[in-house]
């Protein structure tokens, strides 16, 4: 940001009321006609098109500044109102002003002694707390407002009534009368500034009486843009249209005025101008039926346009939209680096980035532009040191520009591999959803992203998309690949571990190679580390004869960087109850020893994405960013183009049970199915004890899920025991790559019981849930437990319970987003503010303390080790490792 | 061109909130660790208004802690696991002067917590280390604290945001789950988070924890003795049967059996029912209590019988129910409803400085403001614990101080936080948009641009992270 942009900087923006001079000093042109255009489409003069008001049409020049379409800001014009109107958005507070002050003398109905405690309070306030002095304010006009006779002119003040939205009543004597604009008006303008003061205006900027308007400002046709359809008929904005009907009514009212009209009429016509003007500022003002286009839809008027979600506030000013920017479908490519994103050539064509031409580029910024806007390392448009644009799709001989272009000149070249880029996917929950990412371009239509990075953008390749921003000054890239480059982000700030690491595949690939059976000849070892992108030495082989072989621990340690020493128990961990630590039957026990590993299998729990106190997690805590990213980008691979030697599939054979593990699955469920019956005998009989707290039936229905719930998780304890060794489904269980133990027992052995609302499926028919059973029938198969498993089939019956339990999950999914959706936007919108300042305080914008310091110990949670300032533990080891 | 910022805290209504409502309700009764914790937050007012060095604020910071710690304890003793890493071992502190000595060479004071870990860890290794690798082993940790600090300008807000509520994406809906006992349900999983940073007066599911005291703990019927005296009773729990008003009258048949159970005399309903001063005639028959109002009026008859049924003849007000659960080798009780002032007043047996609720604005009225902190974090806290989601609790902690900073709690949202931020460009850009812009203009406001929302609107730089630097370089146009 250079200097001469800082200072156009903001510095404070001041609200207040528009008077009635400043609105009619403001305007160009006083609006007479209701009309906008004549017969030929020419802007009437004085009417809501005047061409004072600013110019709509390209080509034309206003009339006012002088300016073209795009420069000329538009100019506003006015409307002299025949009588005054109440503004609606301020009914409530003229009707409270009224009763606050002296209908005859026009003082705030405050006894002198409560006035002068009043306004000392209000200095002080003023001076030390300004937030709360609107508090004060509310409790001074409380206290007037029950006042009944003034302190000062001894006048008895009058119970005043309001007719919502605009109309006010006083209860005299001879029963209520109303009261009128230009009577309101009146006892305001009696209002000492000191007065309002203490009700909360600010006098200076908002009288009261300015409340109630006497002209009334038309916005530039600017705001309001007629647009000429196909067939060129003009359509006109709804505030013009709404604009129309107050200068019909008011030219009325105003000619009935000076016709002297019985009073009656005028009355009914300023009602009316007060109806146009109130809907004209709110189009949904309770009480009064909306104003409505000619089609019946309601008029979008000014509240109409600034509020909501697709209002002017929440969407132009809080969201914009932005040029250099792309959206396609992304697809995934685990051969480019974490750090990378591909582009799409044709993309890369279209998004440029300003280079400025110094000695240094000159040459090749020279091919650059002579390979012009259709080559791919090309560039779209010169920038003269004059500010003039050259378009390189025009020219027939770019060789000449090229050779043309000095020092000095700005070149809007394509985007080119190594260039700095946002990407983005939505919903953008977390910071993660947006990182820097390097450009790689690529061919075909999609970008393309290492798979490493979907845990944080939360993204699959089911047809998402992405969005790819490309900033464009070198401060923008310069924070962009410092702060928020992908490799910076590995670590979450959620809990100070890793976010983004191995998933599926990976995990899979990187058990298979560090099981103890693997076994490489030099061939495959070779081959492998070739398409890791390894350089550097084979290790000695673990076996020497009769065959030289690697193991794939050797190859996996290849990758740790010297000196490094971690031991986890690994996702594969059966949880005894005394660890045997290296000598574990399961390789569980990860033991990686100076670099390398010594036993244990690497899966989900030292690889895997969102695994804090991981290997991973100890690699980029320990040794930077750095080796973060050439640990996934090379060690990653290694996994993958294991998993690609050897294959990983899933077959109908591995959800096969061998005869006897069917039927101890059979006997289990047919063992619970005898329990519920004997449940339910119980209570038929009465012999059932309730459960403190419960019904009868509310025992029932827990006991009796309690022993379907058991069934299933035998069945599933079953079913793992029986598959077979090698299993592939059961490995990515066990390994953690994908799918749970559940999972497997839903497709091996049985799907279970099926539960709407956290119960048994119980609605239906009239007792029972499906005409194929008996009224009344407790039994588990009436009430949604499904004996089949996936791969058995289930029944009609079953399928219908299950549909039903199915569905709830998607119902359950679209209510959650959308609720959760609505917390984290308030969530942001309350803490956005909130930051650390440099005396290591956490404070809101208005310095109000929040915290003496951030988290009780001033730790960054994201520079934290899982919560933890320092791991003392890993500094000891180093100590004593570097002490001998 | 710098905005002048010299943050002035602005903790104005803290005083006259905090100060008034702890005093007056606890009394000698209430536990005495939040009396302090109310004065810790009413006390640093001016403290802070300059602070010099960082050294001199951190001291200052550990005076809620304290108050925060308490209710660790608490914690540690209930059931609910507050992740295992957070709680430290009761062990004395060991002396370890060598510590001390390096530390005190630095400026910057460790958190006390770091610092005795620090020298449990080492304790042990005293014949193992030598003294110089003691030092490098204290000089290295006091060299990773600083590393690990968090950044001026860093967008604490933002991240704690983001942190707590994108998991709320992945959280189940209706989640109910059994306090320890299978009869209670207590609203759980995004319902429940969403209730808390609401600030609901009243959760959904209220519930409290009551530990019983060293003489009642061990003892089931001791225990049971107590459930009774909390557990409500109405008339109408007692009763087999009301009969309805045929005359001017109408009869309560007494279930003996409930009476017993209940720990009730038969002659008590009677007399409660009296005193309730209706105009009439109660009179006892047998297992019968016959109530014959003066009036003849069916529908202020049907009044009475409606009075006379919830008529609380035993208990704590709005404790539906009581359930003893056996944890270790004590019996605690768990209740369905809340009342944390008649509890802890009233209720005898009971061990008063843990006794829990989970209704967070009551703690904020019994016990204070400090407590409610607190009470917010553990809630929020637990429930993501819960989901088994891995938050750290720097990011629940900075949304509980927020909610509490000003003394009173605050709703997030339009009620509380969002609605009573200084900038209407903010206020507006939230919800209720036209009446923030209209309030503005009537109360000539002026918004000074400090925020993220207005700076956006208006296209400038925003003022946290590096857009905190207002020293800016000149440098010449003729470039580089």
């Amino acid at each position: 940001m250079s200097l001469s942009e800082l200072a156009k900087s903001i510095h404070a923006i001041k609200f207040g009321l528009l008077s009635p001079e400043s609105i009619r000093k403001m305007s160009v042109v006083n609006i007479k006609a209701a009309d906008t255009y004549d017969e030929d489409g020419v802007p009437i003069d004085t009417g809501l098109m005047d061409r004072k008001l600013g110019t709509i049409e390209p080509g034309q020049k206003c009339q006012t500044c002088g300016n073209r379409v795009g420069q000329c800001p538009g100019h506003f014009g006015h409307i002299e109102l025949a009588r005054p109107v109440v503004h609606p958005g301020f009914a409530k507070l003229v009707y409270l002003m009224l009763r606050a002050t002296c209908w005859n003398c026009g003082r705030l109905l405050l006894s002198e002694e409560d006035y002068r405690k009043y306004s000392i309070r209000m200095e002080k306030y003023k001076k030390k707390w300004p937030q709360f002095r609107f508090k004060l304010s509310d409790q001074i006009v409380k206290k007037a407002v029950k006042i009944n006779e003034c302190p000062y002119c001894h006048e008895g003040q009058f119970k005043i009534k309001f007719e919502k939205p605009t109309g006010y009543s006083e209860e005299r004597k001879e029963g209520p009368k109303r009261i009128y604009s230009n009577e309101i008006r009146g006892r305001l303008e009696r209002v000492t500034e000191a007065d309002a003061a203490l009700m909360g205006l600010d006098p200076s900027l908002a009288r009261p009486e300015w409340m109630l308007l006497t002209v009334l400002p038309v916005p530039p046709s600017t705001v309001r843009p007629s647009i000429t359809l196909e067939s060129g008929v003009r359509s006109e904005d709804d505030l013009t249209h709404k604009l129309v009907d107050i200068i019909r009514i008011n030219e009325r009212l105003s000619e009935n005025i000076d016709a002297g009209a019985p009073q009656l009429i005028i009355e009914d016509l300023w009602e009316l101008l007060q109806y146009h003007v109130t809907t004209y500022f709110d189009n949904e003002t309770s009480g009064i039926p909306p104003a409505r286009h000619r089609s019946g839809r309601p008029l979008r008027t000014i509240a109409q346009r600034l509020k909501g979600k697709e209002g002017r506030f929440r969407s132009n000013l809080s969201g914009k939209r932005v040029d250099f920017s792309a959206r396609t479908v992304i697809s995934p490519d685990p051969i480019i680096s974490m750090n990378e994103v591909g582009v799409p050539v044709d993309i890369a064509k279209q998004l440029t980035i300003p280079e400025r031409i110094n000695k240094y580029n000159l040459e090749e910024l020279k091919t650059i532009i002579t390979n012009g806007p259709d080559a791919h390392p090309g560039a779209n448009y010169i920038i003269r040191p004059d500010g003039r644009r050259i378009d390189l799709r025009f020219p027939k001989d770019r060789k000449i520009i090229a050779d043309a272009v000095e020092v000095g000149y700005v070149i809007e070249r394509h985007l080119k591999d190594g260039d700095v880029v946002l990407f983005n996917r939505q919903p953008s929950l977390h910071r993660m959803s947006i990182m820097a990412h390097k450009v790689r371009v690529l061919p075909y239509k999609t970008f393309r992203l290492n798979l490493c990075v979907c845990p944080p953008y939360n993204a699959d390749f089911d047809g998402d998309e992405m969005n790819l921003h490309v900033p464009q000054s070198e401060e923008a890239r310069a924070e962009a690949l410092v702060l928020m480059l992908v490799q910076e982000q590995i670590l979450s700030p959620r809990y100070g571990g890793p976010i983004m690491g191995g998933i599926q595949d990976y995990i899979s690939g990187a058990y298979m190679l560090t099981r103890k059976s693997t076994m490489l000849t030099r061939a495959d070892a070779s081959q492998l580390l070739a398409s890791a992108g390894y350089r550097g030495e084979l290790p000695a082989p673990a076996v020497k004869s009769p065959e030289e072989l690697w193991t794939g621990k050797q190859l996996a340690s290849l990758f740790f960087p010297k000196g490094f020493n971690y031991t986890l128990k690994s996702n594969i961990c059966q949880k005894c109850d005394v660890c045997k630590q290296e000598d574990c039957e399961n390789d569980a026990f990860v033991v990686i020893k100076d670099g390398k590993l010594v036993s244990g299998v690497i899966d989900k729990k030292s690889i895997g994405a969102q695994q804090p106190e991981s290997v991973l997690h100890r690699l980029v805590k320990d040794y930077g960013t750095d080796m973060g990213r050439y640990y996934i980008d090379k060690a990653f691979k290694l996994f993958l183009a294991f998993i690609d030697s050897r294959g990983l599939t899933i077959g109908l054979d591995d959800e096969e049970l061998p005869e006897n593990g069917r039927l101890k699955v059979k006997a289990d469920i047919h063992h619970a199915e005898e329990e519920v019956s004997k449940n339910i005998n119980a209570y038929n009989e009465g012999l059932l004890e309730r459960l403190p707290g419960r019904t009868l039936e509310e025992t029932l229905e827990t006991q009796i899920m309690q022993i379907l719930e058991k069934a299933r998780e035998d069945s599933g304890k079953t079913a793992k025991k029986y598959l077979k060794e090698g299993n592939t489904a059961l490995l990515m269980a066990n390994t953690g790559a994908r799918g749970s133990l559940m999972n497997l027992a839903h497709m091996v052995a049985c799907v279970g019981q099926q539960a709407v609302r956290g119960e048994r499926i119980s609605r239906g028919y009239q007792n029972r849930t499906l005409p194929h059973f008996k009224p009344g029938d407790l039994g588990a198969e009436a009430h949604g437990f499904v004996y089949s498993s996936y791969k058995d089939k289930l029944n009609p019956i079953e399928f219908f319970f299950h549909a039903m339990g199915g569905r709830e999950g998607l119902v359950d999914t679209a209510v959650r987003t959308s609720q959760s959706g609505y917390m984290q936007r308030r969530l942001i919108n309350a803490l956005q503010d909130v930051r650390v300042e440099y005396d290591w305080t956490v404070r809101a914008t208005d310095g109000s303390i929040i915290q003496y310091i951030y988290g009780d110990d001033g730790i960054d949670p994201a520079k934290s080790d899982h919560g933890e300032a320092v791991n003392i533990d890993k500094i000891i080891e180093r100590v004593k490792a570097g002490g001998k | 061109m710098a905005k002048k910022k010299q943050p002035t805290p602005a903790e104005a209504e803290v005083e006259e909130t905090v100060a008034a409502k702890v005093g007056a309700k606890t009394g000698e009764k209430a536990a005495k660790a939040p009396k302090t914790a109310a004065k810790a937050k009413g006390k640093p007012k001016g403290a802070a208004a300059k602070p010099k060095a960082a050294a001199a604020t951190a001291p200052k910071a550990k005076k809620p802690k304290a108050a925060a710690a308490e209710v660790d304890e608490e914690d540690a003793a209930a059931e609910e696991p507050m992740r295992a890493k957070k709680r430290e071992p009761e062990a004395p502190l060991p002396e370890l002067p060598l510590v001390d000595q390096v530390l005190a060479k630095h400026d910057r004071r460790l958190p006390e917590k770091l610092v005795s870990r620090l020298k449990t860890k080492l304790v042990p290794l005293k014949s193992k280390l030598s003294e110089e690798q003691m030092a490098k082993v204290v000089e290295e940790t006091y060299r990773s604290y600083i590393k690990a600090l968090i950044e001026p300008g860093e967008a604490a807000g933002t991240v704690a945001a983001q942190s707590v509520g994108e998991p709320g994406t992945q959280m189940t809906l209706r989640t109910f789950h059994y306090a320890g006992v299978r009869e209670l349900n207590v609203t759980l999983g995004l319902p429940r988070l969403i209730e808390i940073v609401d600030a609901r007066r009243v959760p959904s599911t209220p519930t409290m924890t009551i530990f019983l005291d060293d003489e009642h703990k061990h003892d089931l019927s001791k225990a049971k003795g107590i459930a009774a005296n909390i557990e409500t009773v109405t008339v109408e729990n007692v009763a087999k049967s009301i009969g309805y008003e045929m005359l001017n009258n109408f009869t309560i048949e007494v279930d003996a059996e409930m009476c017993e159970d209940k720990m009730i005399d038969l002659n008590y309903i009677a007399k409660s029912i009296e005193k309730l001063k209706i105009p009439g005639r109660v009179s006892v028959e047998g297992n019968n209590i016959t109530v014959e109002p003066e009036t003849t009026d069916r529908d202020k008859i049907k009044r009475i019988r409606e009075r006379i049924m919830d008529l609380r003849l035993k208990g704590i007000k709005s404790i539906k129910r009581v359930v003893i659960e056996k944890k270790g080798d004590e019996y605690l009780l768990r209740t369905d409803g809340s009342n944390l002032a008649q509890v802890i007043e009233n209720v005898k047996g009971i061990d008063k400085t843990k006794v829990y609720t989970n209704n967070v604005s009551e703690i904020a009225e019994v016990l204070g403001i400090e407590a409610a902190r607190s009470a917010i974090i553990r809630e929020a806290f637990e429930v993501l614990d819960q989901q088994g989601l891995d938050v750290d609790v720097r990011h629940v902690i900075l949304v509980a101080d927020l909610m509490t900073s000003t003394g009173k709690i605050r709703q997030i949202g339009r009620h509380g936080v969002s609605g009573e931020k200084s900038s209407v460009l903010a206020r507006a850009a939230f919800e209720v948009t036209v009446k923030h812009l209209l309030d503005a203009a009537a109360h000539g406001e002026e918004d000074c641009l400090e925020g993220v929302t207005e700076n956006v609107i208006v296209g400038q730089p925003i003022p946290l992270g590096t857009g905190i630097v207002e020293l800016f370089m000149r440098f010449s146009k003729e470039g580089t």
